[in-house]
């Protein structure tokens, strides 16, 4: 039985039907992570229980009782959210060793399935980044080819997932965190509506524009995981109490008729002519498969990057003020105390503590909410992001999902954008509108590049309407170039 | 437009230290990116309210008696220095 392309279902169906041990799959991934981490430093930290927590699978399944829908099957979960007993860093030396007393709801809920949680895994610290490159514990490379990045935030969730050290990751998503390193590691990647996903135990970047989300290797499983961890939480004040579909049952390829959008303002003459190829053929595909298609605009799409960035900064000034050096969390050493002041105690912890592009995050937007700057920049983008939103609810009056490329290009070198900080943001021109507006996105993989580096393309949909997204990406997954294809790390 | 004093100044507001060879650095990126920002400006929202939270904002209200949520050993667990029951600091209060 072939370990690598077992799917949720798969894994645990061959559970119940005794063809394999909860042990002996976590055992494969475990030695696969082993073996192939070293050259992608995807994990941060590997779980010490997850044999025993398999053998207590085992005799569950042996003494048979009922299991749940991800029985058997191994999840690493991006480093910022919560798992009790195992190190929760967010990429950052400011949480070296934190280990957290409680699981983050979601991964209470993978849990509550039977999932078997293997480890924890590199991002950009504290969510901010576009690369992995900001990880206090070094970068992450991408399988396909590790000069380049796997994307980020969520680079070690990609990387992971596409070199199968993992059968499923968690990763977040604040401006494009999930769908980009999907999109670059040739993976699928579901950033839920906003409210869908708890985020009690998510460490908080910006608090109005983070989700969760699944990053797999089949529409089914993100499907499959995506239900397991959407519900309402009393622990998350914006989680939402729509009842949660069963996106895995109502999972469906035939997209007759379904209205695609193409955003009027994603035409760019700066998409890499690869990317552009893939999305064209895309849009081809989907016209034989009988979608039609609507040319939409959402004029306010051109602003949102700077407003992305400047909400962002200015929730993560306040989210990030939290890290003091008392409680827990890295704390400064001092030498002479006689002269020591609070005010001190705190800014020689945090300066030390927090990377170059965090510390540039918190000055934006401690001077995007400061006196006399609050109503020009912070307050001023809050009102353009409601007129952002009625442009969007406006246009799915007239189309069901939008489609576009995911990023302008494919993966770039490691080191290639670190240097320019702007230039770094304007990677996330495709995906940010999205969290402003708080609607669902998904990437797939669709094709390649000349120089084999996966192309992925995206799919967004209004609050709620997940299975639209689900349904058409399901229906390219199965003519995908990326299909049976496995990266250089493997 | 960020010059090395705006920097200083609101380094302390949020109470990170700086090195002061890395000021100028900021400055000048920090400048360029609210640069950037400043087109949002041009964008008319007479009358618009803000909005922060993207989806419907619901009201859950649960009932008003206390829950044990966690031990104190285990909010100690990551504590930089403890005493006892309690978090260890430097002397800097008074």
């Amino acid at each position: 039985m072939n370990l690598i392309d077992l799917t949720f279902s798969e894994a645990r169906q061959a559970l119940i039907d005794k063809k394999i041990s909860a042990v002996e799959l976590t055992r494969f991934y475990l030695e696969r992570i082993e073996k192939l981490n070293p050259q992608l430093n995807a994990f941060t930290a590997i779980s010490k229980t997850a044999l025993s927590e398999a053998a207590t699978l085992d005799s569950k399944i042996a003494s048979g009782q009922p299991v749940g829908a991800l029985a058997g099957v191994g999840f690493g979960i991006k480093d910022m959210v919560c798992t009790k007993g195992l190190p929760s860093t967010a990429g950052s030396k400011m949480l070296q060793g934190f280990v957290p007393p409680y699981d983050a709801t979601l991964v209470r809920k993978l849990k509550n399935a039977d999932a078997i949680i293997l480890g924890k895994l590199n991002q950009d610290e504290f969510a901010m980044g576009s690369s992995n490159e900001t990880s206090y514990y070094g970068v992450c490379r991408n399988p396909w080819n590790p000069d380049y990045v796997p994307g980020g935030s969520s680079g070690g969730s990609a990387s992971a997932q596409a070199a199968r050290l993992t059968m499923g990751t968690i990763g977040t998503d604040t401006g494009g965190s999930i769908r980009q390193p999907a999109n670059f590691c040739g993976i699928v990647g579901i950033k839920p509506t906003y409210g869908r996903v708890s985020r009690y135990g998510v460490i908080a970047y910006a608090s109005s524009l983070d989700q969760a989300g699944p990053m797999v290797s089949t529409v089914a499983d993100a499907a499959l995981a995506l239900e397991t961890i959407c519900g309402h939480d009393p622990l998350d004040s914006t989680s939402s109490s729509r009842p949660v579909d069963t996106f895995s049952k109502s999972l469906s390829s035939n997209i007759k008729g379904l209205k695609i959008g193409l955003l009027k303002e994603y035409q760019k003459d700066s998409t890499d002519p690869d990317v552009q190829k893939v999305f064209d053929k895309s849009v081809a595909e989907l016209k034989k498969l009988g979608a039609e298609f609507v040319e939409i605009s959402v004029p306010l799409v051109e602003y949102a990057v700077p407003m992305y960035y400047l909400i962002s900064a200015s929730e993560a000034s306040s989210n990030l003020a939290r890290y003091d050096g008392v409680k827990y969390g890295y704390r400064a050493e001092f030498k002479d105390l006689s002269a020591l002041n609070l005010e001190d105690f705190y800014a020689e912890t945090r300066g030390q503590g927090f990377g170059a592009e965090v510390q540039r995050r918190i000055m934006l937007g401690t001077y995007c909410l400061s006196s006399g700057y609050y109503d020009a920049y912070y307050n001023k983008a809050c009102q353009v992001r409601r007129l952002l939103l009625q442009q969007y609810q406006n246009i799915f009056q007239k189309c069901d999902v939008i489609l576009s490329p995911v990023t302008t290009t494919p993966a770039f070198k490691i080191g290639e954008k670190s240097a320019d900080p702007l230039k770094m943001y304007l990677n996330d021109i495709f995906t940010t509108s999205t969290n402003l507006a708080g609607l669902g996105g998904m990437s797939v993989p669709f094709g390649f590049s000349t120089n084999g580096l996966p192309i992925g393309i995206q799919l967004t949909c209004n609050h709620f309407q997940e299975q639209k997204i689900l349904n058409v990406a399901y229906a390219l997954e199965q003519i995908s170039e990326t299909k049976g294809k496995t990266p250089h790390v493997f | 437009m960020i010059d090395s004093k705006k920097i200083e100044h609101i380094a302390k507001l949020a109470r990170l230290k700086i090195q002061p060879e890395n000021v100028q650095q900021y400055s000048d990126q920090l400048s360029k990116v609210l640069n950037h920002f400043d087109q949002i400006a041009q964008i008319d929202t007479t009358g618009i309210e803000p909005l922060v939270t993207p989806t419907e904002i619901e009201i859950f209200h649960r009932d008003d008696f206390a829950e044990k949520q966690f031990d104190a050993e285990n909010l100690l667990q990551n504590a930089p220095d403890r005493s006892g029951n309690l978090f260890k600091v430097p002397p800097v209060v008074g």
